[in-house]
């Protein structure tokens, strides 16, 4: 471990691979260069998954998208994470993808990959192409002047709903970060996508004990069945008891730099009833705000009418479907 | 086990059976090698650069830090490239619409983004594809147009030429059009707009280009016409036709991408006969939208009617895409008329001209185009008359082709209409849009009609009795994957009288017997005449060695007194009276008797004829209320083409095509930035089709259809019928589900909200 960390600290040069899923398409697209690649796969503490003290799980960086989602007591305690993983990528890919991998992926903007475009996530202070292009996939939270790119993963919505914690590992020793700092918005900066440090590794992620099995739903709209990222996607988990809402969490993926939560709209349902014209509500505080560009607007609506939708299917999580579809 | 040993097939005629292709076994075990997978020794490695401006001039070209990479061998440009004959004379190749095919590296002029403008060739493909990357190129650069909405004012006629024998201009106006349909009391309007789709076959475009030495040429390329290829080195390079060999046994798929010869086969022939060394030059998957694509097109569209339906006045029109150098053309106005029967008719089809790469013929070109335009018009004046659509389609059935004014040699469109309905359940639509539930999904059923030309094309085959007394068909055809090495054995031993075990069928290399590319669903028709001609052929020298045996008793027979069967020639008068091959082999004294046949379309008797594959598509769609997501829930295409020689390989074929009409109406399209003149979704990840996930319940029907005219088989060909009709079909039930006409392909999701 040390070795690696020494390894990838010498200079940005070097990389930590895992799966490989995205970090080898970056490569032969000559997005990224690295002189060398970290093998970090040989680190075995990174692989398992833990119960913790406290009654949470902790998920290791190294341990595969395929291996989580089908984990026992993923499948029993965090199914909302479990729905969230299956409707990613393809069998293929979580086969090989990792948890650390999942949180590190970077941006599908078309423009990021096609290095003969302006992109100031890819060259700082090139520009923005997106901005005034094809941007039907692009953000409508929290973008700026610079870049409207989203974050692509599915996993990280759900990790977002069920308050992950990031531990990560340094040259300047280990700490850990709540999964709404992990990854930021673009600002000024839009070629961070992420907090972590130079030198650092993500050794694992932290669930809390709340896992949410009774009512959760995953749902993802785009543009084919599977094998396509999110136009718009959410995850969404409640606590019920006998007055109504009594804990909610709403997380949108595909509308912004990071998964998008708005933690006003989840205190709005608290002792509510869990209706529609709740969630209708709730859906209005979480878009507040929303900047749609020449093609996307669209996202704003459909993200508003996607909230409702999987807050009702989140009530009743028999109603969801394979790869995150809406129910019949 | 090789296939043919586990087919248990039940008799004769051979023809007719769902046999299993017989390649399969080679295919799903990786024998089957590609052009891209003949690893001869000392083989060189190039990669294409491609230009990264849309038009303008190459200034300079820097490889001093590419050539300096250990591995790296050279980088051809236009400014060291060999001197071809080429670069000063026209030559086109067999698909080449009117114009001047595009030339790499004739000059330093670039035409359109993505342009190849180098090939560095390196001792490995990955050595080849990094030292590309530090080639340096300097530019000026020149306005340039690749947006066809924005310049649809400058559409003009297509030229003349060549190509217009295969792809007909739009029919002459019948009538008065403005005056009928000003007076028509039901009217339809429509204008539709596709946008650009790229083949994007399984394989890579790939050759490996063998040096033998002196000028000889041995060539494993990926396309549809290895004598297309052949003709094409040969006269490019100046080579001697018999020098150049051009193999292809397998093709995974091309769609019409491998129409034309691509440019890795110019630029690894060049590379090799420069080199005098064996080159493969492979285009990777982002490089497979560097060449032809289909065109965008926007479509305009009124139909008028009477109030019981029948329709008195047709307009269609159609604004299309090509490049500045060549007039690519699609059939794309000429259905309407051919369908149906109007007494007044207008159609008008027209280029604009713009800095991209010359379209190139994708499946169904034309076809599956415009009758998306003319059948959700259809559509659309079946819910203003509040006259069921397949009724409406039945008011208006066309007995005879008016537009051409013939007969067609067989049309049981109308059996496809009734089977198809009867078949998907149509019975069962509830006439008003967004009548039809479940749960929290719109229901909607929708049906199209479709039509595809039936053509013939000259070609030859070459048949053989070996001296086992076996049979041995040839022919340069490839197969593209769509069963013709299957379909073509099937003819031969039937012709012969052989079970399939007795006959080989080679194909797929330029030494053999002509044929001419394979598309256009011309392949069965034009290749299996051929192979029958062939046939009857050798029929004919083997009675006319049997008359030369000692006491022959056949000796009295004219070819039409015998007949083949059982491996024998055998006396209809008589038979007791026969041969079998192997004495016939025997008294040749032990050697081959051959023969080659050309079959040619019977041009005088055809030409009295229209002749065309119809179909009909039924389609269920499931619409979220709520959230706009479509599911094509269940679909039924019924076709009407002719003899089907193997239902099994046929109806893949319809399947395919019924797959590619959900692609089409739903999911596949080539994002364009006109800003920087280029396309953004470059990579199967982004270019959507559809996934497992997205094709649901597909039924394919083949209604009996018997045809005397259109060639001595009888058959029609099925490459592209099966997704002429279903994309409109996949709109329609759109509209009954939604009560919103989207007139744009593809139809995303979000237009419904």
């Amino acid at each position: 471990m040390q070795d690696a960390l020494a390894k990838i600290n010498i200079s940005q040069k070097h990389r930590a691979v895992a799966g490989g899923t995205n970090l080898i398409d970056l490569m032969k697209y000559f997005i990224t260069d690295a002189a060398e690649l970290v093998d970090v796969n040989t680190i075995p503490q990174h692989h398992a998954i833990e119960e913790l003290p406290d009654g949470g799980l902790r998920l290791g960086a190294l341990t595969t998208n395929a291996e989580t989602a089908y984990h026992p007591l993923v499948e029993s305690r965090y199914p909302l994470l479990s729905k969230a993983i299956l409707a990613g990528a393809s069998a293929q890919i979580r086969n090989m993808a990792t948890n650390g991998g999942n949180l590190m992926q970077r941006t599908r903007c078309y423009y990021f990959y096609d290095v003969n475009t302006p992109c100031n996530k890819r060259t700082p202070g090139s520009g923005c192409a997106a901005i005034g292009g094809y941007n039907r996939t692009m953000a409508i939270m929290g973008t700026s002047e610079h870049c409207i790119a989203v974050f692509p993963s599915d996993m990280c919505v759900a990790l977002a709903a069920l308050n992950a914690v990031v531990n990560i590992e340094g040259p300047d020793g280990d700490r850990q970060l709540p999964f709404a700092d992990f990854h930021r918005l673009p600002g000024d900066t839009p070629h961070l996508d992420n907090n972590l440090k130079d030198g650092e590794l993500i050794s694992s992620i932290d669930l809390p004990a709340e896992g949410f099995p009774q009512h959760y739903s995953y749902l993802k709209l785009r543009d084919r069945n599977s094998y396509a990222f999110a136009l718009v996607s959410v995850a969404t988990a409640f606590e019920l008891c006998d007055t109504g809402i009594s804990k909610a969490r709403i997380a949108l993926g595909g509308v912004a730099h990071r998964p998008w939560r708005v933690t006003e709209a989840e205190v709005f349902l608290n002792g509510k009833d869990p209706v529609r014209v709740n969630f209708e509500a709730a859906a209005d505080i979480i878009l507040q705000g929303a900047v749609p560009f020449e093609h996307n607007a669209f996202k704003i609506e459909l993200a508003k009418r996607a909230i409702v939708r999987n807050c009702m299917m989140a009530l009743d999580p028999d109603t969801q479907l394979p790869g995150a579809q809406p129910s019949h | 086990m090789p296939p043919m040993e586990q087919q248990k097939l039940s008799g004769r005629p051979l023809v007719g059976q769902a046999i299993s292709r017989l390649e399969g076994y080679e295919k799903v075990t990786g024998a089957a090698r590609y052009s891209g997978e003949f690893n001869v020794k000392d083989l060189l490695y190039g990669y294409v650069i491609n230009s990264t401006i849309t038009k303008g001039k190459i200034i300079s070209i820097d490889t001093s830090k590419a050539e300096a990479i250990p591995g790296v061998i050279t980088v051809f440009h236009h400014g060291n490239r060999p001197s071809l004959a080429w670069f000063s004379m026209q030559y086109a190749d067999m698909d080449a619409p009117p114009g001047t095919p595009f030339r790499p590296l004739q000059n330093g002029e670039v035409k359109y983004n993505g342009q190849p403008i180098a090939l560095l060739v390196a001792d490995s493909f990955e050595t080849a594809r990094y030292a590309a990357t530090l080639v340096k190129v300097v530019y000026t650069t020149e306005e340039f147009q690749t947006d066809l909405i924005g310049n649809m004012a400058k559409a003009r006629a297509p030229k003349g030429g060549l190509a217009t024998f295969l792809k007909p201009p739009p029919p002459k106006p019948f009538g008065d059009f403005e005056k009928a349909f000003e007076a028509a009391p039901f009217k339809a309007t429509g204008k539709f707009i596709h946008g650009t789709e790229h083949h994007n076959p399984m394989e890579l475009f790939t050759t490996t280009t063998v040096y033998n030495g002196k000028g000889k040429l041995t060539i494993y390329d990926k396309t549809q016409g290895t004598v297309n290829c052949q003709l094409y080195v040969a006269n490019v390079f100046g080579l001697h036709f018999k020098d150049v060999r051009v193999i292809s046994p397998y093709v995974g798929g091309a769609f019409g991408s491998g129409l034309r010869p691509q440019h890795q086969l110019f630029f690894s022939v060049m590379a090799a006969l420069e080199l005098k060394r064996n080159v493969r030059v492979t285009l990777d998957r982002h490089q497979m939208f560097t060449f032809g694509h289909r065109p965008p097109t926007v479509q305009f569209t009124r139909f008028g009617a009477t109030v019981d339906g029948k329709v008195t006045a047709l307009n269609h029109e159609a604004i299309a895409e090509t490049s500045r150098f060549e007039d690519y053309t699609e059939v794309v106005v000429n259905w309407a008329h051919m369908l149906y029967p109007a007494q007044n008719t207008l159609f008008k089809y027209n280029l604009v001209p713009l800095d991209v790469f010359s379209p190139l013929d994708m499946r169904a070109p034309g076809g599956s185009t415009g009758l998306h335009a003319i059948e959700s018009t259809m559509d659309e004046l079946a819910y203003q008359l509040k006259i069921d659509p397949l009724e409406l389609r039945l008011i208006n059935y066309a007995e005879r082709d008016e537009s051409t004014d013939r007969p067609y040699s067989s049309k049981e469109l109308r059996k496809c209409y009734l089977q198809g309905a009867e078949q998907f359940g149509w019975n069962k639509r509830s006439p008003e849009p967004r009548s039809m539930r479940n749960g929290h999904k719109l229901v909607g059923y929708g049906m199209a009609t479709g039509i595809w030309e039936a053509m013939q094309l000259p070609a030859r085959a070459a048949a053989s009795i070996t001296t086992e007394g076996k049979l041995k068909v040839n022919s340069a055809v490839t197969d593209i994957g769509t069963g013709t090495l299957t379909v073509m054995s099937q003819i031969a031993a039937d012709e012969m009288g052989l079970p399939l075990e007795d006959v080989s069928f080679t194909y797929g290399d330029s030494k053999m017997a002509f044929a001419p590319i394979q598309g256009g669903s011309f392949t069965i028709s034009s290749v299996g005449s051929a192979v029958k001609a062939a046939c009857n052929a050798l029929k004919k020298k083997i009675l006319k060695k049997a008359k030369t045996m000692d006491n022959s008793p056949f000796k009295s027979h004219k070819i039409d007194e015998v007949v083949f069967a059982d491996r024998k020639m055998i006396s209809i008068a008589n038979p007791s009276v026969f041969i079998s091959y192997s004495d016939i082999i025997a008294a040749n004294d032990h050697k081959v008797i051959k023969s080659v046949n050309f079959a040619m379309p019977k041009a005088l008797k055809l030409k009295k004829y229209s002749r065309a594959a119809h179909s009909a598509s039924f389609v269920e769609v499931e619409v979220d209320e709520e959230l706009g997501t479509i599911n094509v829930t269940r679909a039924v295409t019924a076709v009407a083409a002719g003899k089907i020689i193997n239902p099994k390989t046929a109806k893949s074929q319809i399947l395919g095509g019924m797959v590619w009409s959900i692609s089409k109406a739903l999911r596949e399209e080539t994002i364009s930035d006109h800003r920087f003149g280029k396309y953004m979704n470059m990579n199967i990840a982004e270019y959507h089709i559809p996934v497992h996930a997205d094709i649901h319940d597909l039924d394919v029907i083949f209604v009996e259809e018997q045809d005397d005219i259109v060639n001595e088989l009888g058959t029609k060909g099925v490459g592209e019928i099966g997704l002429a009709a279903m994309p409109s079909a996949i709109a329609n039930a759109i509209y009954h589900a939604t009560g919103k006409r989207i007139n744009q392909f593809p139809i995303h999701f979000d237009q419904l909200l």
